[in-house]
């Protein structure tokens, strides 16, 4: 087993627990969901709440549209490792939030198995390593079937 | 009452990669554009920038950076950011300015001058901006977004590789007659799906460069330009529509859409409702256009336009491509300038380039890629941060 320190890259945006989950908000008032979280004041037009509710997002979905990238963005982009690996970024439909929230696929996940409204899960892995910790993202990848 | 504002002049500094500052594209298109117009510096009460931020300060205050660079006048300014829009905005600045009746004489001007490679954010570290995050939580890049447009349209439209090639191979052949455009190369099927793969669907040569170049337009009074005996091209509309929560598309920098969960969808997705306002304000409808300049970031945007502006039904962008509807000489052409697939973004000089366009061919002045008998034209565009834009113009 890796004993590989692991912090996000992100704080307080995904959780492992119970399940690996987004972490979104949901408006007390209006009941709308928000990821990233919303947490100052509802951006529906017709709610004045800024009360909201830190809650779990589903961590299925159906895709929307994916693309593999060959080439290395420019910074803030982190490389991990020496040289740069293509990458897959998937957009995924979450019905019950009736929403879309894009990510990485999954390392082990392969791009060409991806087609429009296939069901996705989301899994939290590593997106770089740097002085001697894993930095961790969500990513997606098929529900096993 | 009639909203109707005169293009009186229309010049463009040359698209390319030369390394000057900004501010010398910007003069000669004002100069081109003054000349166009029979017009002298002294005659222009507003002037109305597009602000570049990639040139430090001078570039924010667009509107005063020209006015000094031309000589002070104690003229009025503006400078107006919105992204690829901007230049839509400063449109809209001047023609409201007019329309109120605070100037008769305004001169837009949009001028840049970008770094080689994809368009990068800012830098430092910005963990509350979307534009920062969406590449350090992702690699979430510009054609990111149009990579995944573009294979939405493959899964569901049946939309090809090849399909995107032909937008490509179109617009080069259109840039060819354009003087103004950055490249003048004509491109085969084969040369673009050969091109090395960016961001799969979308390959090199479908997606468009950064480039400087600067493009200024004179707008007018009805009755200024009716005073210098005139029959000018008019603005008949300006959008400058935002998204109507919930935004449901993807739109960049976002890595989510909204929820729907407690308002339902808009009746019009945004880049719909951008054309249906422009539309709208112009007493027009699709129908009515004879050519159509839009924001083909990647040749596979280009389709998407083609259905957002009504100019066919939700999935047959593919058939008016393959039918030739879209090309010079077809029912509806669309990129007759070349587009940015030969221009390359100059972000602040885009829209009002777009607007040059259609002020040439409604004239009759496009020489080569001249649309027979051009009556009206459209302009599409949106801006990062929801900003969307389009002109309509009529002879
Ligand atoms: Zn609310």
């Amino acid at each position: 087993m890796s004993t590989t320190p692991t912090a996000p890259v992100i704080e307080d945006w995904f959780s492992h627990d119970p399940e690996p989950h987004l972490i979104g908000t949901r408006c007390k008032q209006c009941a709308t969901y928000y990821f990233p979280k919303q947490t100052s004041f509802c951006r529906n037009p017709d709610c004045f709440s800024s009360d909201f509710d830190e809650v779990p997002l589903s961590r299925t979905g159906k895709v929307w549209s994916y693309t593999k990238h060959f080439y290395q963005p420019p910074e803030p982009f982190i490389t991990d490792g020496e040289e740069f690996e293509p990458y897959t970024i998937v957009g995924v439909e979450l019905e019950a939030e009736k929403m879309m929230v894009l990510g990485q696929l999954a390392a082990d996940a392969s791009f060409e198995d991806l087609k429009a409204g296939i069901e996705m899960e989301l899994v939290i892995e590593k997106l770089y390593h740097r002085d001697g910790t894993d930095y961790m993202i969500w990513k997606w990848k098929p529900t096993a079937s | 009452m009639s909203h109707d504002v005169a293009i009186l002049g229309v010049g463009m500094h040359q698209w390319g990669k030369w390394g000057k500052n900004f501010v010398e594209y910007g003069l000669k298109a004002t100069q081109d554009a003054l000349k166009d117009a029979g017009l002298e510096w002294r005659d222009i009460q507003l002037i109305a920038g597009a602000e570049t931020v990639r040139n430090g300060y001078p570039g924010y205050v667009a509107g005063a950076t020209f006015a000094e660079a031309m000589g002070w006048t104690g003229a009025r300014i503006s400078s107006s950011y919105a992204a690829c829009a901007s230049g839509a905005q400063a449109i809209n600045d001047a023609r409201a300015q007019i329309l109120a009746g605070f100037c008769d004489v305004a001169l837009v001007i949009g001028a840049d001058t970008t770094p080689k490679g994809f368009l990068a954010p800012n830098a430092g570290e910005r963990w509350n901006d979307p534009d920062w995050l969406r590449f350090r939580l992702m690699g979430c890049t510009n054609p990111t977004y149009f990579a995944l447009a573009a294979r939405r349209r493959m899964d569901v439209y049946g939309a090809t590789e090849e399909d995107f090639a032909a937008v490509k191979v179109k617009n080069a052949r259109h840039g060819m007659a354009n003087p103004y455009a950055r490249y003048h190369k004509e491109f085969t099927l084969q040369q673009v799906l050969e091109s090395p793969m960016v961001a799969d669907p979308l390959r090199l040569f479908e997606i468009c460069a950064t480039s400087d170049g600067a493009a200024a337009v004179i707008l007018t009074s009805m009755e200024f330009a009716k005073s210098r005996n005139v029959d000018p091209v008019k603005v008949r509309a300006v959008a400058t529509t935002t998204p109507t929560f919930p935004c449901t598309t993807l739109e960049m920098p976002n890595i989510s859409t909204d929820s729907a969960v407690a308002v339902s969808e808009p009746t019009r997705p945004f880049k719909a409702s951008i054309a249906h306002d422009a539309y709208e304000e112009a007493g027009l409808g699709p129908d009515d256009m004879s050519l159509a300049e839009v924001y083909d970031l990647s040749s596979a945007l280009e389709l998407d336009w083609y259905e957002n502006l009504g100019l066919c039904a939700e999935g047959e962008a593919e058939k008016l491509l393959r039918d030739g509807d879209t090309r010079i000489g077809g029912r509806i052409p669309v990129n007759t300038s070349g587009g940015l697939a030969s221009f390359g973004e100059a972000v602040p000089a885009q829209a009002v380039a777009q607007v040059c366009e259609l002020t040439w061919q409604l004239r009759g002045d496009a020489g080569d890629r001249q649309v027979k008998g051009a009556t009206a034209g459209i302009t599409a565009n949106i801006g990062l941060f929801g900003h969307g834009s389009s002109v309509i113009c009529s002879k």
